[in-house]
């Protein structure tokens, strides 16, 4: 067994760098499974679409909808371009307000698109906040976080989230409500969801806890919350990632159902929820444009982004490869 | 001569994976005569357990027996459609499994369960299974057997789980019961009486055993033969009192100078083997032993030993090939024989 | 002549007792009307390790091995009793500054090599942390020397500090679980089973690194098993615990040579015998009992070939000459 000098370990070390993070991702089992499931690749590159388009709605959308200036009643109720009667300006029909449906849809997808990730992430980070000292710190803290999870698992999603919608209407005012109706949608929406990543999380902690590398942590004296956030949660974040890639879709319907429901984004900025309950009353009397197509992007987009997170979670799962 | 109740013959496992095939099990033969217990030895990912899922049909894909014969009592099993090998497992082949715990489901009663076994592979009324079941129970030592058919497995604890298990492998009357690892869960005192119980039930019925381990001890007690495998690969089988106490290819010697026993000098350090055991995809050329073994010379890099004979053994490995076109050097078959390796005779000097 | 200077006491552990409560909570306890259930791991121990030597700790499963290894590195609290390292008492009250000070003596090298390493950091950010928590080195670059030196130290390559633990095989892992306990400079290393997971070369390799260290380092080993053949090979002292208690302690040539209680000669018995004399193992008698309700008196006499009335009522007291010490009413 050689001992090797200090200045010989440096230069040996200084010697071989670890390889990028792109180049290990790159290689990884994760990947290699990607680019074989069709499926993974077709809604990732639909969800890409989607996600690009209403990124850039600014610049393709061919009218802007919220322009008050740009929009004429006159030009309401006109059906798709390639139907009698339509206007090859308008490719996919005018609304009730003579908006156009197509740039109604991009606009809306923005902030559908914002209101679900930003509900996610929001969820996310208190459901682990919360389940990381659930689970590690036991005690009367488990006990409160996870009551409180509980009884807030005995209310359904939209009522918790009309709820908080409801309490910040009353309390900020109209006014003041719809410069802020985003953080309160995020918020909303956010609280409802944060349960599922809270007991996921609560639940990999607890295995995570027992094992000898976080006992070597605390036998330096390491503080519980260093411990926690350096060691236990790299090891605990896999399940989330696929928890959040399914809840996006269900986030986005989330939204899409309060705006349906009025309780959602002003009708000034409809999202596609808006649009398909503005549609919905024209349905039957002929206009069906109006509600099908948002309704279509939704489903695709939810789909997608459903079917991503699938294929994540079969991915991820250790016991499947 | 009596059929032997395995036969393995040129076994070949492959595990495909998408950095290219990987060779599990590379040319493995060995027989297992009636009533006999081969000891089957190695290290983690040496391949036992591989060959035992092997025989028994369990292997995890993407593994799979790429070549060879696995022959029960003389008809082949390896080729068979899953519904034959289903009942063949069980029935013919019996399978012990290393974490008692697991082993049995939790949600049923062990009467149940013993029963079911019974039933899967025999035709008889219930009530005949359940007084065989008991009769099995009381058979592995459960005292009380009757009222412990009612039990569930987690009031039992862990030697008397493990009996059960083993009851449930022989409810069947195998031909050939494999034990994979059966006794590393269990405490060191109750190891001996498990081990004990499962010879003396084998036996009994004529069962012949596969018990798989890594603990050269519980061989030593136990079994008739033993092979000894590395890196997938056979290195030696034969006798357990010969291959213990004279061991023939040097990875076995250097596995039998590493384990510490009660007798010897405590202070000396304990003999140990340089390196490691190659991982499956970077297995060395020629003698997957080579760059660890003391008596390497130039043939073992570049070709592969078979199973030569070795006294009342067979050893993989140069220094017992009968025919020598590259003579060991001198040296090394020296300290070969100082190793306690006993040489072929040597080559007549006209060449013969 | 030389005087020969007696090592001094590293580690004393004096009446260490702790309990569990494994009652169910109250309300169930009120419909059910049971009890409290509480569990004696460790019932009353009382050993003392010196300066450079192993001790070894030998039991099975219920002997309460385990849970005396954690409270003696600082990681559960007794329910009584004291344990005291180089003078400072781990469990005593104590300053922030001496509570570091203590902790930087002591390191535990743990059984399973796939749990004790972080797998998601690299392994020299895992050899570097107790250096990085104790402050002892600042300068980056010169921690990733040391990191390298102790890397080398226990037979790996300085350039692994840069790979993941799994693409390291189980006895790879246990040195780099040995490094990381080098890296803070302790006096006193825990070793729990560190070759329970092992292969048989393997822990050959491991224990030899062990030993050689301890010569190197003046290490103080207090080393936990339940493979006899290796705590010979490993122990100066031998302790052998049964149900939470000592029932016997010597030193390891003795114990070996003449095994006092029938527990030890038991476990002896136990042994495989690998070098074939032919050794009849002794029909050892039923299973560990549970550990909740563990037997009135002698906790093994249910077990013990030469059991006597006594031995059911009367809890056995020490009985000890010299070094040596057995807990069995047969030695009063």
């Amino acid at each position: 067994m050689g001992h090797v000098t200090g200045e010989q370990a440096k230069a040996a070390t200084e010697a071989v760098l670890p390889p990028s993070r792109t180049a290990s991702f790159l290689d990884s089992d994760l990947w290699y499974s990607f680019t074989r499931s069709p499926l993974a690749v077709v809604s990732a590159m639909v969800v890409a679409v989607l996600v690009l388009a209403a990124l850039f709605a600014p610049l393709i959308a061919p009218h802007n909808p919220f322009d008050p200036a740009q929009i004429s009643i006159l030009d309401s109720f006109l059906p798709p371009a390639w139907m009698e009667g339509g206007d090859p300006r308008f490719l996919l029909g005018t609304d009730d307000q003579g908006r156009d449906v197509l740039s109604t849809i991009l606009f809306g997808m923005r902030i559908s698109l914002a209101v679900g990730f930003a509900s996610v992430v929001f969820a996310m980070v208190l459901g682990i906040t919360l389940g990381l000292m659930a689970g590690y710190l036991r005690g009367w803290v488990d006990t409160a976080i996870m009551r409180i999870a509980d009884v807030q698992l005995t209310f359904p999603a939209i009522l918790i989230a009309l709820l908080v919608n409801g309490v910040a209407r009353a309390w900020a005012g109209p006014q003041s409500y719809d410069k802020a109706v985003f953080f309160v949608l995020v918020l909303s929406i956010g609280l409802s969801f944060w349960v599922q990543y809270g007991r996921t999380v609560r639940g990999s902690v607890l295995v995570e806890a027992n094992k000898e590398y976080v006992l070597a942590a605390r036998l330096i004296g390491l503080s519980s919350r260093t411990i926690m956030v350096k060691h236990v949660l790299p090891n605990v974040l896999g399940p989330v990632l696929v928890i959040a890639t399914i809840n996006l879709a269900l986030a986005i319907i989330t939204e899409a159902t309060l705006s349906f429901l009025g309780v959602g984004v002003p009708p000034t900025q409809p999202s596609l929820g808006t649009l398909i309950r503005i549609g919905n009353d024209f349905l039957f009397s002929g206009e069906w444009w109006i509600t099908i197509f948002p309704g279509i992007t939704l489903a695709v987009l939810a789909l997608s982004v459903n079917l991503l997170g699938d294929w994540l979670r079969d991915a991820l799962n250790p016991k499947l490869r | 001569m009596t059929e032997a109740t395995l036969s393995v013959r040129n076994l070949r496992v492959e595990i495909p994976t998408r950095r290219g095939v990987l060779t599990a099990i590379d040319d493995l033969s060995f027989d297992i005569a009636p009533g006999e217990v081969l000891g089957m030895v190695g290290e983690s990912g040496a391949g036992k357990s591989i060959t035992g899922s092997a025989v028994i049909g369990l292997l995890e894909p993407p593994g799979r027996v790429a070549g060879g014969e696995i022959r029960l009592a003389g008809e082949r099993i390896d080729n068979l459609p899953p519904e034959r090998m289903r009942h063949i497992r069980g029935k013919r082949i019996g399978m012990i499994f290393q974490d008692p715990l697991t082993s049995l489901n939790p949600l049923y009663r062990i009467g149940d369960q013993l029963v079911e076994t019974i039933l899967t592979h025999q035709r008889m009324t219930s009530g005949e299974a359940r007084d065989k079941a008991r009769r099995l129970l009381e058979e592995v030592g459960i005292p009380a057997a009757e009222t412990r058919l009612s039990s569930y497995p987690h009031q039992f604890s862990g030697g008397m789980r493990q009996r059960v298990v083993i009851a449930l492998a022989l409810a069947a009357d195998p031909e050939l019961v494999i034990a994979d690892e059966p006794t590393t869960a269990l405490d060191v005192s109750v190891q001996a009486q498990i081990i004990a119980l499962l010879k003396r039930l084998c036996a009994e019925r004529g069962a012949s055993v596969m018990l798989i381990t890594h603990d050269m001890g519980v061989i030593a007690e136990t079994a008739d033969r033993v092979c000894v495998l590395y890196a997938g690969r056979l290195a030696e089988l034969g006798p357990v009192r010969e291959v213990v106490k004279h061991p023939q290819h040097p990875y076995t010697i250097g596995l039998m100078a590493a384990i510490p026993s009660l007798s010897g000098d405590p202070d000396a350090a304990l003999a140990q083997i340089p390196g490691s055991m190659p991982r499956l995809g970077a297995i060395p050329p020629g003698c997957a032993f080579n760059p660890r073994c003391t008596f390497a010379f130039d043939r073992c890099t570049a070709e592969r030993p078979d199973a030569y004979p070795a006294g009342a053994s067979r050893a993989a490995c140069f220094l017992h090939a009968p025919d020598r076109p590259y003579a060991a050097p001198p040296d090394v078959l020296a300290a070969a024989r100082t190793a306690g390796i006993r040489l072929p005779a040597p080559m007549d000097e006209a060449g013969r | 002549m030389t005087a020969i200077v007696a090592p001094r006491t590293l580690v004393e552990v004096r009446g260490l007792r702790r309990t569990f409560d494994l009652s169910k909570p109250w309300l169930n306890r009120m419909i059910e009307r049971s009890g409290r259930v509480s569990l004696t791991a460790v019932d009353t121990v009382d050993f003392s390790i010196r300066e450079g030597e192993t001790y070894a700790l030998v039991g099975e499963s219920g002997s309460g091995k385990s849970t005396i290894a954690k409270i003696v590195v600082g990681l559960l609290a007794p329910t009584a009793g004291s344990v005291t390292i180089d003078g400072t008492e781990v469990w005593g009250r104590k300053t922030a500054e001496e509570e570091r000070r203590m902790r930087r003596k002591i390191q535990m090298i743990f059984q399973d090599p796939y749990a004790s390493l972080n797998p998601r950091w690299r392994v020299g950010t895992i050899i570097a942390e107790p250096i990085a928590a104790f402050g002892l080195i600042t300068d980056a670059k010169d921690r990733v020397a040391r990191v390298g030196e102790l890397l080398s130290l226990v037979g790996l390559d300085p350039r692994d500090a840069v790979k993941f633990p799994h693409e390291f095989s189980g006895g790879q892992r246990q040195r780099i679980a040995i490094a990381r306990a080098l890296a803070s400079d302790p006096k006193f290393i825990v070793c729990d089973e560190p070759t329970s997971a092992l292969d048989v070369s393997v822990q050959a390799q491991v224990l030899n690194l062990l030993r050689d260290l301890q010569q190197r380092l003046g290490l103080t080993y207090l080393f936990i098993s339940h493979n006899l053949a290796v705590v010979r090979h490993m122990a100066s002292r031998v302790g052998v615990l049964y149900l939470g208690r000592l029932v016997e302690e010597a030193p390891a040539r003795e114990l070996f040579a003449e095994p006092k209680h029938p527990y030890t000669r038991m476990l002896l018995d136990a042994v495989p015998d690998i070098d074939m004399e032919g050794k009849e193992r002794l029909a050892i008698a039923g299973e560990i009992p549970n550990p909740v309700n563990p037997p009135p008196g002698c906790h093994f006499h249910p077990r013990c070939p030469m059991a006597m009335d006594r031995c059911r009522i009367e809890t056995p007291r020490h009985n000890g000459a010299g070094n040596a010490s057995v807990l069995c009413h047969l030695y009063d």
